[in-house]
């Protein structure tokens, strides 16, 4: 039987991929992907944990299930944001958006 | 079936040989024998097609490969494919160009685990069955656009674009249509859906979900009238205008794939599968698959190509609307009757 | 070394290689192709957790849904033939330092907390549960996710518009 761990620390492992490409990549959609391997992780850590506890209640799924959902939602909105922010600027490397930098 | 299998697994225990290779030799030998199935088939809906277009538009089609009738041209013409060279367009992205059909093709494959050809012939009887047709097919959008952009060519990727709009469109009246026969049955698996339908066929209570059905369907496929995106005479054969030889033949084989699929699961969902009064069940689900085939193939030579806002419209202004009517109508019948 | 092990370990390789991809390709299109294969590889760990109807809506919504929709957003605002393009800010050796230990602090609490087996599996399967709770229990974030994306829907037709040209 596979431990809980195991699916935890890829999790873990996922999430910290994630964040390393929200945190350095320029191009915004790349960001944008970063933040789903982000969600994927927190998803999997979720469903990990409904199916090891003594009782099954499947809260973890939904949750899951409302993550995924919610990351649909977020992800059309952003893009549409950033075909705005391409529209207006020309360019969607996060770096060269800076107008109101101080 | 049953039986031989346990006496291979107790064989292969005793040489020594986990009981996980024998798994995984029989899964690769189901997946071979619906692969060959798939070729057979289509190659026959490749010559069929061009048999029923030739009668519809009073000719004759092929007579001569092969004696009867042209039987072999499809053979024919896919020793043709195989043996062509393989261009790669100059700017394309090569490893893109190279997977997009792999992609159209392994959706269309994997829909086939869960069709069910008889009472114990189907690959896997999912207890998520006609959930895991609508998630994989929507794999098939992806290896499209996949390809109209790698082949670094403007008509590609709007026959591309479209060609995913036009699928993503009609998915949403797809899935509410089957969600109908969902609600009636109680369960997602196939076998329980054919099962369900002994006394009578879900098209008789159902019939306004599976003319919607067909038509989301007919859509999603990319056949006429909704075949804007491979239209031969607007968009030079759109997201596949780059592709010859071996790899055009992959989107064919997956394109066809597809149409036995769809018709395959309205057989399952509307049809009744299997049922069927003197032919062994098998039969009467090809034949009723077949039967499908023929009404899509029927449409596509008589009726005209809509326009792409026309398809749009239809889409969501009409299909859509009458989907959920249907959904809500037998959910309040469903509730009614207790 | 058991059959589950090596699958789970088969899995969780193939995943976390397509997620390095996606965050080290250079191609953003190419990015877009190894998040599929990401999502997927979720999918698998879904259904090695015995959570099928949600490796189905994963697999749904995210290759079906949110890949398109990034595919679309790709190919309307990039210029992919530009070579010599920095694709990392200056913030590499800072970001992978901090990424690096907040991994390191999750592995260890994971590791060392919790040594839980797994429940033998459920009598029925979840699907028909997970459709139960969502209305009985779970009714209200589940209309409250419905406005959500209403709000999203609308929100996105209006922001993604093209200016009219009124003059």
């Amino acid at each position: 039987m596979v431990p809980l761990s195991h699916y935890l620390v890829l999790s873990a492992i996922l999430f910290a991929i994630g964040m390393f490409g929200a945190l350095t990549r320029r191009n915004a959609i790349g960001i944008l992907m970063a933040l789903e391997l982000m969600f994927n992780a927190v998803n999997v850590n979720f469903v990990a944990f409904s199916r090891y506890l003594p009782q099954t209640m499947l809260q973890g799924q939904i949750f899951a299930i409302f993550v995924i959902t919610v990351a649909a939602a977020e992800a059309a909105v952003g893009l549409a944001i950033i075909l705005g922010l391409y529209r207006n600027f020309k360019t969607i490397n996060v770096d060269e958006i800076n107008l109101m930098k101080w | 079936m049953e039986k031989a299998i346990d006496r291979l697994s107790s064989a292969s225990l005793a040489w020594g040989v986990p009981p996980v290779v024998l798994q995984m030799t029989l899964m690769l030998a189901v997946a071979i024998a619906v692969i060959l199935f798939i070729s057979v088939s289509v190659m026959f809906m490749i010559w069929w097609e061009r048999k029923i277009s030739a009668h519809i538009q009073v000719r004759y089609g092929p007579m001569r490969v092969g004696g009867w009738h042209g039987w072999a041209q499809s053979l024919a013409d896919g020793i043709k494919l195989l043996i062509k060279e393989d261009i790669i367009p100059a700017g394309a992205d090569r490893f893109v160009f190279a997977l997009a059909p792999m992609v159209v093709f392994a959706a269309a494959l994997a829909a086939y685990v869960i069709i069910p050809f008889g009472p114990n012939l189907i690959i896997r009887d999912l207890n998520i069955g006609v959930f895991f047709y609508i998630s994989i097919s929507s794999l098939t959008v992806v290896g499209i656009i996949m390809a109209g952009w790698s082949s670094n060519n403007k008509y590609s990727v709007l026959g591309a674009l479209r060609s995913a709009a036009q699928a993503v469109s009609y998915e949403v009246p797809l899935v509410v249509s089957i969600l109908g026969v969902i609600m009636t049955v109680g369960s997602l698996s196939m076998v329980e859906i054919v099962e369900a339908q002994q006394r009578i066929w879900f098209i008789v209570p159902q019939f306004v979900g599976f003319l919607i059905y067909l038509t989301a369907a007919i859509a999603e496929c990319n056949r006429l009238p909704f075949d804007i995106p491979e239209a031969e005479s607007e968009l030079v054969a759109g997201f596949h205008v780059e592709y010859s030889g071996m790899r055009f033949a992959i989107f064919f084989l997956a394109e066809y794939a597809n149409m036995f699929t769809v018709s395959a699961i309205a057989t399952a969902l509307f049809l009744g599968g299997w049922h069927g009064p003197l032919l062994p069940p098998w039969l009467w689900f090809l034949l009723k698959t077949y039967f499908i085939i023929f009404i899509m193939m029927w449409l596509r030579w008589t009726l005209a190509r809509l326009r792409v806002d026309q398809l749009m419209n239809v889409g969501w202004k009409y299909l859509l609307p009458l989907a959920f009517l249907n959904m809500g109508i037998t959910g309040l019948v469903l509730v009614l009757r207790g | 070394m058991t059959v589950a092990h090596a699958l789970f370990f088969g899995v969780a390789a193939f995943t976390t290689g397509a997620a390095l991809f996606v965050v080290l390709a250079r191609n953003i299109v190419h990015c877009a192709i190894a998040l599929v294969f990401t999502f997927f590889g979720v999918a698998a760990v879904y259904i090695l957790l015995d959570a099928e109807f949600l490796a189905a809506v994963q697999v749904l919504l995210y290759v079906g849904g949110i890949t398109i929709l990034l595919l679309f957003a790709i190919m309307l605002t990039s210029r992919i033939s530009a070579r010599g393009v920095k694709i990392m800010n200056e913030q590499v050796g800072s970001s992978a330092l901090v990424v690096f230990v907040i991994m390191g602090i999750m592995t260890y609490a994971n590791v060392k907390g919790l040594a839980l087996v797994a429940a033998p599996p459920p009598a029925s399967y979840a699907t028909a549960s997970i459709g139960r709770l969502l209305l009985t229990t779970y009714v209200l974030p589940f209309e409250a996710v419905s406005i959500l994306l209403l709000a999203a829907l609308v929100g996105a037709i209006i922001l993604a518009r093209r200016e009219r040209e009124k003059d």
